[in-house]
C-alpha cells in the first residue's frame, strides 16, 4: 500500500465570479518511505493540494488515502497520523519554544518524553532557546521548531509546505538533511517548494505548474526525458551575449544559468555556425560546452512550453 | 479532560501575557466607570438664555432673576433687538429665546394676561424639550407669585387646584446614576464576553495557529470549550471589578443580593459568549470581526433600554429588544441594584437569556468546521 494515493483531485476557488482552478486533475503516489518533491512556482496549487491531503480542505473531484484512509470520510484517522507545517509559521508566538512543543504534544495525546528519539536531531538545536517565545526566534529557529511540533506525534506522513522558503542557504542545506534523517526513520515526506536546484534533493519529483502535474519522476529519470543539447555558453561580455544569442536563429531558448547562459538548441543546430555569429558581433573569449541537462533546465523547459 | 486543562491552561497563559488585554481588563471598566455616569447625564443643564426686555419694568427684572438664579440657565445677554438674540442663536451662543413685550407689566396688572415668546434652537431636541419646560414652569411659578401678592387669596382656595407630590419609588432622590452604573456595567460586561472572545479565535485564523489545530485530531468541543471558558471567567472578574468601583466611588450597593447578580451574569455570559464565538466563526479578519462587533454592539446598546426607555420606542424596535440579551441584562441589574428582586422575579429573563446561549453557541458549534470546502 502507497502512503499516499490520489486520483483525479480538483479544487476550484470562486471569487466573485472568477473561478480559479488551483488544482486539476492530479493524480500521483508516493510509495512508503520516499521523499516527494513538489517544485512549483507561487499559485501553482501546492498548498491547496496539500490542504486536501491533510483534510483541511475538501476536494470539488477525486479521491485520494493518506497511509490508506480516505481523505474525506476517514479524516479522523488521518489526523492522527500525519504531520502538516504550513508554508506561515504557524505556531504561537507568544508561547515559548516549550509550551508550543508541550501543547502539540498534549493535542496528540502524547509527550515530548516519548517521542523524543524522532525530534531529537532537531530539538537540541533549539533547546538552548526552550524559554524564549516562538515570535523571538530567528527564522531558521522558527522552522525547526515548526518541525519539531509537526514530528511530535510520530506522523506516518509528513506533509511539509515549503519549509525552505525565506531561510537562507545554510539553514537550507541543514533542513534537507534532516529530511534526509527523518526519511531514514521511515517516515514518508512530502515536500513543496518553489526552488528547482532542491529537486534533486528528492527520490522523486513533479513539476507542478496551474495546477497540473507536468511531469513526475526521479530526477534521473527527468534528465533522461530531455532530449534536446543544451551549451553552456561564455563570453567577455555576459550582457551584450545573452541579447546576441537570443537573436540567432538555431537557439530555441537561452537562459542565464550560474556564471553562463545556457542556450537549449534546435535540431540540426551547427557549432561552426554559432561561433562565426557571435564572432561577427564582435564577442571575444568565447567559450562553448556542451552541458548534460540539470533538472533546472528540464523544468525551465517545461514551464516555459508546458503543452509539448 | 487534560487536552482541555491543557487548553486552558494556554489560553490564560497568552490572555496574562497579553498587556493589551490586561489593560482592557482592567482599565477600561475603572475609565467607564469613572467617566461615563457624568457625562451620561439626563438633566439639562446651563442653558444659555438671550432675553430680550422691551418692557424693564420691576416685574421683568424679578422674572429674570427668577430664572437665573434656578441654576439651570445662563443669561447670555440682555438686549432690546429680536435680531440681535436671534444672531446669537445662529452663533451657538445661545439656546433659548424669552422676549417680553412692553407693557408686560401693564397688562399683567390691568388685564390680567401677559404674553412673552419663547423661540427654541431645536438641534439639540432633549436640550430643546426640557430647557423650553423648565423655562415654562419657572414662569408659571413667577405667575403664581404674583398673583398670590395682589390678589389677596381667600383663606381657602375655592379655585379647585390639584397639587402632585411624587414619592419615587426605589430611587427616592431620583438619582440617576442609580440607573446608569448597572447599566454601564452591562455594557462592560458585554464588551469583554464578545469582543474578547470573538478576537481571541479571529486572531487565532489569521495567524494561522488554528490551521495547526484542526490538523490535530482535537474535539472541536474541546477547542470551543478551551475559548468559552476562560472569557466567561474573565466576564465574572469585570463584574466584580466594575460593582467594587460602584460601591467605592457612587455608594451603590445592590438592595437584592449579589448571588443573584453572579447567577444572572453567568447565564448571559454563555449569551454573550456564543454569540462572539459565531461571529469569529464568520469573520476572516480582526478587523472584519471588529467592525461587525462594533456595529451590532451600538444596535445592542442603544435597542437596549440602557439610554432611552424601551417603551417609548416604536413597536418593531420593541419587538427587537426582546431578541436582544443586552436589553434583559439591564433590566436585570435595575431591578437587583434598586428594587432588589430575587432570582424568582427574575426567572423569565434568566430563561430567556438561557434560551438565546443554547440557540447562540449550538449555532456557532454548527458553523465552526475544521476544514473548508
Amino acid at each position: 500500500m502507497s502512503a499516499v494515493q490520489a486520483y483525479g483531485l480538483h479544487k476550484h476557488y470562486k471569487s466573485g465570479k472568477a473561478s480559479v482552478e488551483a488544482v486539476r486533475n492530479v493524480s500521483f503516489e508516493v510509495s512508503r518511505g520516499e521523499l516527494f518533491g513538489i517544485i512549483g512556482p507561487d499559485g501553482a496549487g501546492k498548498t491547496s493540494l496539500f490542504r486536501m491531503l491533510t483534510t483541511l480542505l475538501l476536494p470539488d473531484k477525486g479521491t485520494a488515502t493518506v497511509d490508506g484512509s480516505d481523505i474525506v470520510k476517514d479524516y479522523k484517522a488521518i489526523r492522527n497520523k500525519v504531520g502538516y507545517m504550513p508554508g506561515k509559521f504557524s505556531l504561537y508566538q507568544d508561547l515559548s519554544v516549550e509550551e508550543n512543543l508541550e501543547f502539540f504534544a498534549t493535542l496528540f495525546k502524547t509527550s515530548l518524553a516519548e517521542n523524543y528519539d524522532l525530534v531529537r536531531d532537531i530539538y537540541v538545536q533549539i533547546e538552548p532557546f526552550k524559554k524564549r517565545r516562538a515570535g523571538k526566534l530567528s527564522g531558521g529557529m522558527k522552522q525547526k521548531l515548526a518541525l519539531c511540533c509537526a514530528l511530535i506525534h510520530k506522523p506516518v506522513v509528513l506533509f511539509l509546505d515549503e519549509p525552505t522558503t525565506g531561510v537562507d542557504a545554510v539553514s537550507r542545506k541543514e533542513f534537507w538533511d534532516m529530511l534526509s534523517k527523518l526519511k531514514a526513520q521511515g517516515i514518508t515526506i512530502l515536500v513543496s517548494t518553489p526552488y528547482m536546484d532542491e529537486a534533486s534533493l528528492c527520490d522523486r519529483v513533479t513539476l507542478m505548474q496551474e495546477g497540473r502535474f507536468m511531469t513526475t519522476g526521479t530526477p534521473g529519470e527527468i534528465r533522461d526525458s530531455f532530449k534536446k543539447t543544451i551549451l553552456a555558453v561564455r563570453s567577455a561580455d555576459m550582457f551584450r551575449l545573452l541579447q546576441d544569442l537570443r537573436s540567432f536563429k538555431e537557439i530555441e531558448d537561452v537562459y542565464s544559468f550560474g556564471e553562463s547562459h545556457h542556450a537549449v538548441m534546435k535540431d540540426g543546430y551547427s557549432l561552426v555556425n554559432m561561433e562565426s555569429f557571435l564572432a561577427s558581433k564582435g564577442h571575444t573569449e568565447i567559450y562553448i560546452q556542451t552541458v548534460p541537462p540539470s533538472i533546472e533546465d528540464c523544468f525551465m523547459q517545461l514551464m516555459q512550453y508546458p503543452h509539448e | 479532560m487534560r487536552t482541555l486543562r491543557f487548553l486552558l491552561e494556554k489560553e490564560f497563559r497568552q490572555i496574562f501575557r497579553n498587556p493589551a488585554i490586561l489593560r482592557v481588563i482592567f482599565v477600561v471598566p475603572i475609565l467607564q466607570l469613572l467617566l461615563l455616569p457624568w457625562a451620561a447625564d439626563y438633566e439639562v443643564r446651563n442653558i444659555k438664555l438671550a432675553v430680550i426686555d422691551h418692557d424693564h419694568s420691576s416685574y421683568t427684572r424679578q422674572m429674570i432673576s427668577k430664572i437665573t438664579s434656578s441654576g439651570y440657565f445662563l443669561l447670555d445677554q440682555y438686549t432690546n433687538s429680536y435680531k440681535e438674540a436671534l444672531v446669537d442663536i445662529e452663533k451657538n451662543r445661545a439656546d433659548i429665546i424669552l422676549e417680553i413685550p412692553a407693557h408686560f407689566e401693564k397688562d399683567l396688572t390691568r388685564e390680567n394676561e401677559a404674553i412673552v415668546l419663547l423661540s427654541i434652537d431645536a438641534i439639540n431636541g432633549v436640550k430643546a424639550g426640557l430647557g423650553a419646560s423648565y423655562l415654562q414652569s419657572i414662569i408659571h411659578d413667577f405667575n403664581n407669585e404674583v398673583r398670590s401678592k395682589w390678589i389677596q387669596l381667600p383663606r381657602f382656595n375655592p379655585e379647585v387646584n390639584i397639587d402632585i407630590r411624587p414619592s419615587n419609588w426605589y430611587n427616592p432622590l431620583m438619582n440617576y446614576k442609580f440607573f446608569m452604573v448597572p447599566g454601564i456595567l452591562v455594557m462592560l460586561v458585554t464588551i469583554v464576553g464578545s469582543f474578547l472572545t470573538c478576537l481571541n479565535i479571529v486572531k487565532e485564523k489569521e495567524v494561522g495557529t488554528i490551521e495547526q489545530i484542526n490538523v490535530t485530531p482535537i474535539k472541536k468541543y474541546h477547542f470551543i470549550l478551551g475559548k468559552l471558558i476562560p472569557f466567561w471567567f474573565l466576564g465574572i472578574i469585570i463584574l466584580s471589578i466594575g460593582l467594587f468601583i460602584a460601591w467605592l466611588l457612587y455608594s451603590i450597593v445592590p438592595v437584592g443580593s449579589l448571588f443573584t447578580i453572579y447567577v444572572f451574569a453567568a447565564v448571559y455570559l454563555l449569551a454573550v459568549l456564543g454569540f462572539g464565538l459565531l461571529i469569529s466563526s464568520f469573520a476572516s479578519s480582526q478587523q472584519q470581526a471588529m467592525l461587525i462587533t462594533f456595529f451590532l454592539f451600538m444596535v445592542f446598546i442603544l435597542l437596549g433600554g440602557l439610554y432611552t426607555p424601551i417603551e417609548s420606542m416604536p413597536i418593531w424596535a420593541q419587538w427587537f429588544t426582546r431578541f436582544n440579551p443586552v436589553t434583559y441584562f439591564i433590566e436585570v441589574m435595575r431591578l437587583v441594584v434598586l428594587k432588589g428582586s430575587d432570582l424568582s422575579d427574575i426567572t423569565r429573563h434568566i430563561i430567556t437569556v438561557f434560551g438565546f446561549a443554547i440557540v447562540l453557541n449550538t449555532w456557532a458549534i454548527i458553523s465552526y468546521r475544521k476544514r473548508s470546502s
